[in-house]
């Protein structure tokens, strides 16, 4: 993204808060405008509203200034913006921009900000954001149980980190138009929301999303980007910003963030009657997409068990801290960490074998489609099989009687083994996605996505596809994604549903694009297009029956461009699922914990992931690794940590620990193919399930190692401090 | 970040450097930096003169001197890891430049900044401090040797003068361990702990326990009274300042250390 | 304004660089060569490795004029014509990159480590590498990828 070159171009560099919570008084730029070519903007020069919320039942008076007016909220709130000819003067003159604050107390804890006593929002009267679920509670909900245990936990705040920090840049055409490079997820929603926030017909915006070093649910339209297109209208300059890492870690949306508290109840010989779900999730300083992540846990709580009663019940408050927003799993993390904690717990209390309890709750494999109490209605899975699976593939029993012997041992290291059994939810709200394919002048084929990919390799994924409908080899086939002026429609990359629809919606423009085909060759061969067929090894369409009566994609290419019918052989499809799908699998994690430092260390980790029918085996494991790394993150070092004064104490990649290599083993994945009936591809999302899988499991390993010694939790990430206090906690 | 504006000039030879640094109040020497670069990046540190002595190679060696090994202050930590005169002689000083950082960091960081940095997390500092070495420095008065006992004075600070460059590190033939507990392997330590025998007494030091790199002498007097390892390190936290940040609480440090203490001199 | 001579990618290159110009950002801008990126601003990522005098540098934290008389290398100048490097090989083919970011960084530090230590085990690579950090791959394939590649002999 930085590679662009814009000739010209103007540098933006953002002046931000560094208080928590502070009534602004002044701001004074004398100093930074005495520096060459700098301009230095405040509110005052800016005539826009609110960025968000964007979601119907979240308070609206949570959304974010673009620029803050009177207030700042959390530590990187935008106050100005310098403009300046290079990113070196922009820093000097960023430095020299005099804030004078009026600090307020900052609400940091989001349980502090429940009790509603300092406002974020003087005028909404709440610090709640949004609540889902029912706040009535059922007195009757664990009747009939034999054993009730309950727990709490922190689905700890994560900082999403692409290697990439974000990008942004702008230039106002000679037409009026504007182009917009973005290192974005979502380039038409992107344009949407320009359009919105800056009162312009989207035709006059052309969004462009660029080669983008990662995103994982945090790069979508921010302020930030509205800012620097507003900016190239406004000062009729290209402009152009990048994020320092610093910046990024406070400013680009976080993820996770949520306290949980889980009750589960049932019988002596391991049946779970009910379960009870409550959330409180941190939305940061301003009401977003972090505001309605609950919904999606609430959605999944009951994990992969047929669980008869469950109730659930969330609030999301804000507290001055950076925004929480999407991160690879995005609500349904939390639900699997809830319920597959609830379960060892109980196992635990039972004395029962983890698996066992496991393997006595399973929704059966017969029983799909299946709806849960919480209102999911599965398509489709095989929960049992893919734990069976994983067990024998790490050799359960073996471990089993290591851990044993260093039980009777009571060794320093101790061994522990855990459990996870996850399903989630991918294009959870059955979007439609668009899909063009268009055959070229030398019998290739351009296929036009609206999904985009940012090393998910759909580039890949999507010529295979049309490649195998059009027996066309794949070095023939190319994507076209992320230009708005190129492709027509799109929704983008989330919630892992690129393949599932993205993917459908190109299969099935490739195949009308074979029926075009199909007519033109039957015109050619003066036969009728219903007896035509495709040979898709050669790539030759035929008469059937009558080999030699074809015409090769190259040979109908040419011939269609000498008659001017070349633009026949293009179709678009828009595909909607009727529903979302839900991939799901097993994971099992071995760790070794030293049970006087309480370091941690994970020795395996076997992931069994079942997304319906793999396209490209070799990406979708790529994208299975990366989840996992990203789960495991969470289950042992990445935590984003404030003091009370609101203050980031983990804002660099010192202080926050984002794992490399050597704090990680290889992973063993084990494939499992279970295909939904839900589109053409029986393709379901493999993006984040490593992550939703692999947390649970690892941090159920460490309380497992801990076990004997009284530990029954221990806080997220599992590090080696956090482990050291579970430990004292128990002897105490 | 891009650091603030500042001059730069590069010295052939020590005494151009001494008289390089008299030019400016607000001068630094450049060796490695890879602890002055990051800090100007995120603009904690401005001088407004870098003197760069990176390529006084006649300052990167370790060589015997006496009954001592002399190690020049430019060496890299990468050179003391593969250096066969320290295994022989004073292992413990490449196994521990071998945990700093990561190989890109120890092709660059060289000893005499680790320590002229003085920084309480150094890894080399606290092995220095525990061997009890001798620092030789060089100032516009000439040369003079500091012992480490009096080298630490405080957080980034340290007994060298403005104008002094840290020449040459003299260390004891001897043996010892150094245990480093980190979040992750290419983290600074959360907590460092070393034992070494030096002239005939157990000599302890500790990382990330305190304002400088730390001695723990009630330790090591336990020690001399005939303490076992385990009592000897349940006197650590007599010894320590332990901080609170984003990688510890200080609570939890000081029961690592006394882990690590203890572990370290079972090993000796 | 200070003048500095240096070889990069085999070519001899003389500039007059401010001093507070970081190496990759010569390269970068000055020199226009945007494999090396620039990932954080603590010297933690490695996205900006390059070798300098044949070892491998997080370029973001030296100076330019540290490096005058030097000879650095980017991942521009790994390729021998048209054949991609083994070590870039071994990432391609062992899918050992998804955004790409990382990589170029990834591909040097390896370069590196391979000439220290041509056969090295799984946890040497994994320590071997702990400098450069990546988002995407979880590094599973890029452990593969080192091990192809020394296989290989790179
Ligand atoms: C990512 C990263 C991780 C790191 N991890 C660790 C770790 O785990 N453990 C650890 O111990 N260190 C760690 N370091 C620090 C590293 O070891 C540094 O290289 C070292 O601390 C400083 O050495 P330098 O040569 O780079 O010094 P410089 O950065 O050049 O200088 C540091 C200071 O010392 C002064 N100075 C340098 N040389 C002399 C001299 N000869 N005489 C007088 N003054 C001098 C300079 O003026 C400056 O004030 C890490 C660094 C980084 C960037
Ligand atoms: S950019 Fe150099 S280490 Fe991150
Ligand atoms: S491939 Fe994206 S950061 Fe490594």
């Amino acid at each position: 993204m930085e590679n662009l070159s814009l000739e010209g171009a103007l540098t933006v560099t953002f002046v931000r808060s560094l208080l928590a919570h502070a009534n602004i008084v002044d701001v004074d730029a004398t100093a930074a405008e005495a520096l060459p070519n700098v301009q230095v903007m405040t509110a005052a020069d800016l005539d826009l509203g609110v960025f968000g919320p964007g979601f119907p039942d979240v308070n609206p008076s949570m959304g974010r200034p673009l620029l803050v007016v009177d207030r700042v909220r959390f530590v990187g709130d935008i106050i100005a913006i310098v403009i300046s000819d290079d990113s070196a003067t922009g820093a000097d003159a960023a430095e020299l921009v005099y804030v004078d604050y009026d600090q307020l107390p900052a609400v940091v804890s989001p349980h502090e900000s429940a009790k509603d006593e300092a406002l974020l929002f003087p005028e909404a009267g709440t610090n709640v954001a949004t609540r889902a679920g029912s706040p009535e509670h059922d007195e009757n909900l664990f009747d009939g149980c034999d054993v009730v245990v309950s727990g709490t936990f922190v689905s700890q705040r994560m900082a999403p980190c692409p290697l990439e920090a974000r990008s942004a840049a702008a230039e106002l055409g000679p037409d009026g138009r504007i182009t917009a490079w973005l290192s974005t997820q979502t380039p038409h929603q992107d344009r949407t929301a320009l359009a919105e926030t800056l009162g312009l017909d989207p035709a006059q915006i052309r969004v462009v999303g660029l080669d983008v070093g990662g995103g994982f649910g945090a790069k979508t339209l921010n302020v930030e980007e509205v800012l620097v297109v507003w900016l190239a209208r406004r000062l009729g300059r290209p402009v152009r910003w990048t994020e320092t890492r610093s910046e990024s870690m406070t400013a680009l949306p976080h993820g996770r963030a949520a306290s949980l508290e889980y009750t589960i109840g049932g019988t002596r010989d391991g049946k779970v009657l009910a379960y009870r779900l409550e959330v409180l999730q941190d939305c940061g300083a301003y009401a977003s997409v972090g505001a309605v992540l609950p919904g999606l846990t609430g959605l999944m709580a009951s994990g992969v068990y047929a669980i008869p009663r469950i109730e659930f019940e969330s609030r999301s408050v804000v507290t001055n801290t950076t925004p929480v927003s999407a991160f690879r799993g995005a609500g349904r993390p939390e639900a699997s960490q809830a319920i597959e904690r609830a379960i060892d717990t109980f196992a635990a209390e039972l004395g029962m074998d983890p698996a066992e309890v496991r393997r006595r709750n399973f929704i059966p494999t017969n029983a799909f489609p299946y709806t849960t109490a919480s209102h999911a209605a599965y398509d489709s899975g095989d929960y049992e099989g893919a734990l069976e699976l994983a067990l024998r593939s790490v050799g359960y029993d073996a471990l089993r009687d290591e851990q044993r012997q260093r039980r009777e041992r009571a060794a320093t290291t101790q061994l522990g083994i855990g459990i996870s059994c996850y399903v989630e939810i991918t294009n959870g709200i059955a979007e439609i996605e668009f899909g063009e394919v268009e055959i070229t002048r030398d019998g290739g084929a351009i296929v036009r996505t609206g999904s985009f990919s940012h090393g998910q390799g759909h580039e890949t994924t999507f010529a295979m596809i049309a490649a195998e409908r059009l027996g066309l080899p794949v070095e023939k086939v190319t994507v076209h994604k992320g230009d708005t002026d190129e492709v027509a429609r799109g929704t983008g990359t989330y919630g892992s549903k690129s393949t599932q629809i993205g993917g459908a919606a190109a299969r099935l423009a490739a195949d009308d694009v074979l029926e075009v085909a199909k007519q033109l060759v039957g015109d050619y061969l003066e036969a009728s297009p219903a007896d035509i067929v495709l040979d898709p090894a050669l790539g030759r369409l035929h008469v059937a029956g009558a080999h030699s009566l074809g015409i090769s994609w190259a040979d109908l290419a040419l011939r269609a461009s000498a008659d001017g019918r070349l633009a026949e052989l293009r179709a678009e499809h828009e595909f909607q699922a009727a529903a979302p799908t839900f991939p799901f699998g097993a994971h099992v994690a071995v760790v070794e914990v030293d049970t006087e430092t309480g370091r941690v260390e994970l020795r395996r980790l076997v992931a069994v992931d079942d997304a319906g029918t793999l396209i490209n085996p070799l990406i979708a494991q790529g994208q299975v690794h990366g989840g996992i790394a990203a789960g495991v993150a969470q289950a042992l070092y990445e935590d984003f940590v404030y003091d009370d004064d609101g203050n980031p104490l983990t804002g660099t990649f010192v202080g926050y620990a984002f794992p490399s290599s050597a704090d990680l083993p290889s992973w063993e994945a084990v494939e499992m193919e279970t295909p939904t009936p839900l589109n053409v591809l029986g393709a379901k999302g493999i993006g984040e399930s490593g992550t939703i899988g692999a947390t649970p499991a690892v941090h159920n390993a460490v309380v497992d190692a801990l076990a004997p010694l009284g530990v029954r939790n221990v806080d997220l990430p599992a590090n080696g401090e956090n482990v050291w206090r579970a430990l004292r906690k128990a002897k105490a | 970040m891009i650091p603030a504006v500042f001059e730069y000039e590069r010295a052939g030879f020590v005494d151009e450097a001494v008289e390089l640094l008299g030019r400016d109040e607000e001068a630094k020497l450049l060796a490695g930096g890879h602890s002055l670069i990051p800090a100007m990046r995120l603009r904690f540190s401005r001088p407004s003169l870098l003197v760069d002595i990176g390529r006084l190679d006649d300052l990167r060696y370790v060589r015997e001197h006496g009954d001592r090994i002399a190690i020049g202050a430019l060496t890299r930590h990468a050179d003391l890891v593969g250096d066969a005169m320290l295994r022989e002689h004073c292992a413990l000083i490449g196994e521990a430049a071998a945990l700093i950082g990561d190989p890109q960091v120890r092709h660059r960081g060289t000893i005499g900044g680790s320590v002229a940095h003085g920084d309480p997390a150094s890894d080399l500092g606290t092995i220095l401090l525990t061997l009890d070495a001798e620092f030789v420095a060089r100032g516009p008065g000439g040369e003079r040797a500091i012992g480490a006992g009096a080298f630490f004075t405080g957080p980034f600070e340290t007994a060298l003068e403005h104008q002094e460059v840290l020449t040459e590190i003299r260390v004891p033939k001897t043996a010892g361990t150094y245990l480093k507990h980190v979040r992750r392997a290419h983290d600074w330590a959360t907590v460092g702990a070393a034992a070494a025998r030096v002239d005939g007494r157990v000599h302890v030091g500790l990382t990330s326990m305190g304002p400088t790199s730390l001695r723990a002498r009630t330790v090591e007097d336990a020690l001399a009274d005939g303490a076992t390892p385990a009592d000897a390190a349940a006197h650590v936290a007599e010894d320590a300042m332990p901080p609170t940040d984003a990688s510890a609480s200080s609570e939890y440090r000081l029961h690592l250390a006394q882990v690590l203490v203890r572990r370290a001199l079972e090993r000796m | 304004m200070t003048s500095v001579a240096l070889t990069v990618n085999g070519s001899r290159c003389e500039a007059d660089v401010e001093p507070r110009q970081l190496l990759v950002y010569f390269l970068r801008d000055r020199l226009g060569l945007k494999g090396t990126n620039v990932g954080c601003d603590t010297t933690s990522c490695g996205a900006c490795t390059v070798l300098v005098d044949d070892e491998s540098v997080k370029s973001c934290t030296v100076f330019a004029v540290q490096a005058d008389g030097s000879e650095v290398t980017t991942v521009e100048g790994l390729a021998r014509g048209d054949a991609l490097h083994p070590v870039q090989q071994a990432f391609h083919e062992q899918h050992a990159l998804q955004c790409g970011y990382c990589t170029p960084g990834f591909v040097l530090a390896t370069v590196s480590l391979l000439k220290e230590n041509p056969n090295p085990s799984e946890t040497e690579i994994r320590e071997g590498l702990e400098g450069n950090l990546c988002r995407c791959t979880g590094y599973h394939n890029i452990v593969k990828a080192v091990q192809a590649a020394a296989r290989a002999g790179a």
